[in-house]
């Protein structure tokens, strides 16, 4: 009966916050199923140490949990941590972006923002998803990311630099 | 204000994470400074292009009802023991018992020292050790930073355990748990001596008022056991006796 009532509250607090979590894991690991598997692997860790959570943020807490687990998984896999071997065909590919304004010139705008993001270091890639995408503070990004509030502000900046910059060498390297 | 220190700040105040004073003073360097301003320009370009631009991944209804299952599962299936009061009742009860049972095999002059209380917390705390390497449950925060390991304990306990890295003695912190002790939640830190892990769990006592060292041995464990500051300390360890007591009196200090 305890249990019906834990599992009642945790599938309140967290069971909303899948989207957050699956987009997350996507970013950081960059594959639909390893993505998938690391968010369900999330999910069971989160449910089994739900005493551990303060009843605060659900939703960074469970976005630190995710963000472990994908860590752990680009640890095992080397070769996906590896930025040099990311391949853009596999990306275009992929799930290409469609919709009622998408030319060709569209599409490649959009495929080269998200391979300047692919492209960032995953400590960095994590602070944007979390603050752009998910739209929190520096203070929660703290909690998901396990870093101090100075680290996600630092980091924040110095990624946007790079995305600057990545972008900024796309476009010319388009025209020329 | 410096261009370098405004540049610095330009990422922070877009994010509305400055405080009034910082922001003023950053918006102030931008009218008179054309670079920094074409950086806020550009810095507000990406973010709006991140924004709209980068693919936001929803989880699809199949994940979703995949983890339903998978978290229906496995709240029956590990039903009793997972249960955290359940767990807590199971281990005190096996503590209780372990207790009694040594204190009929060894006799009643076994425990003198130490008042009975006291005992079932160290059966407590050597099960607890014992559990913590059996279920692969050592740490939930795992670093060898003080200030990391201390304010994440903030929010989950009711008082805040003194963290103290002792590897320059050779008691590196390895990490931090919350672990139940004496029917509370108390503070489990983890320390590597070679292969020896120490647990030193913490909680607060109203009853001793900074109690001096005194260490015992329960089944091959030897436990030190203090109370400073109205906190009570209990590590516990294979390692031997002098060692453990050496890194008490380092952390006590």
């Amino acid at each position: 009966m305890a249990d019906t009532i834990a599992f009642a509250q945790f599938e309140k607090a967290v069971m909303p916050h899948l989207h957050a979590a699956y987009n997350l894991a996507r970013w950081l690991l960059r594959d639909h199923h390893d993505a998938e598997d690391a968010v369900q692997d999330a999910y069971l860790r989160a449910f089994r140490f739900f005493d551990s959570f303060d009843g605060v943020d659900a939703r960074a807490w469970l976005l630190a949990i995710v963000r472990n687990r994908c860590r752990s998984v680009l640890g095992q896999s080397s070769r996906r941590a590896d930025v040099a071997e990311f391949d853009e065909r596999v990306h275009t590919a992929d799930d290409s972006v469609s919709g009622p304004e998408s030319g060709a010139l569209r599409n490649a705008e959009i495929l080269s923002l998200r391979t300047c993001i692919d492209h960032l270091p995953a400590e960095y890639r994590e602070v944007v998803i979390l603050r752009e995408l998910e739209q929190m503070s520096y203070k929660e990004i703290a909690v998901a990311a396990a870093v101090p509030v100075g680290t996600v502000m630092s980091r924040l900046a110095r990624a946007r630099i790079r995305l600057k910059d990545c972008i900024t060498a796309r476009v010319r390297g388009v025209a020329r | 204000m410096t261009c370098d220190s405004a540049r610095e700040l330009i990422s922070p105040l877009l994010d509305a994470e400055l405080d009034a004073v910082q922001a003023s003073e950053v918006e102030r360097h931008m009218q008179t400074c054309v670079a920094c301003a074409e950086l806020k320009f550009e810095y507000l370009q990406l973010r709006e292009r991140v924004r709209a631009d980068a693919p936001y991944y929803s989880a699809t209804e199949e994940l979703r009802a995949r983890i339903d299952r998978a978290l229906r599962q496995a709240a029956s299936a590990e039903d009793r023991p997972r249960a955290p009061w359940g767990w807590i009742a199971f281990a005190s009860a096996a503590g209780f018992a372990a207790a009694l049972l040594l204190a009929f095999v060894l006799g009643p002059n076994f425990f003198h020292s130490e008042r009975a209380g006291g005992d079932l917390i160290a059966q407590e705390v050597v099960s607890s050790h014992v559990r913590s390497l059996m279920a692969g449950h050592l740490i939930d925060v795992r670093s060898s930073d003080q200030h990391t390991v201390k304010p994440w304990f903030a929010g989950k306990l009711d008082f805040s355990p003194k963290v103290k890295d002792l590897a320059p003695q050779g008691y590196g912190l390895t990490g931090g748990r919350l672990d139940y002790l004496d029917g509370r939640p108390v503070a489990g830190l983890v320390f590597q001596r070679r292969q020896h892990v120490i647990n030193l769990f913490v909680w607060p006592s109203q009853a001793q008022s900074g109690s001096r060292l005194s260490n015992f041995a329960i089944t091959g464990f030897n436990i030190v056991h203090w109370s400073e500051a109205g906190l009570t300390y209990w590590a516990v360890s294979d390692l031997n006796a002098a060692e453990l007591r050496t890194f008490a009196q380092l952390y006590s200090e």
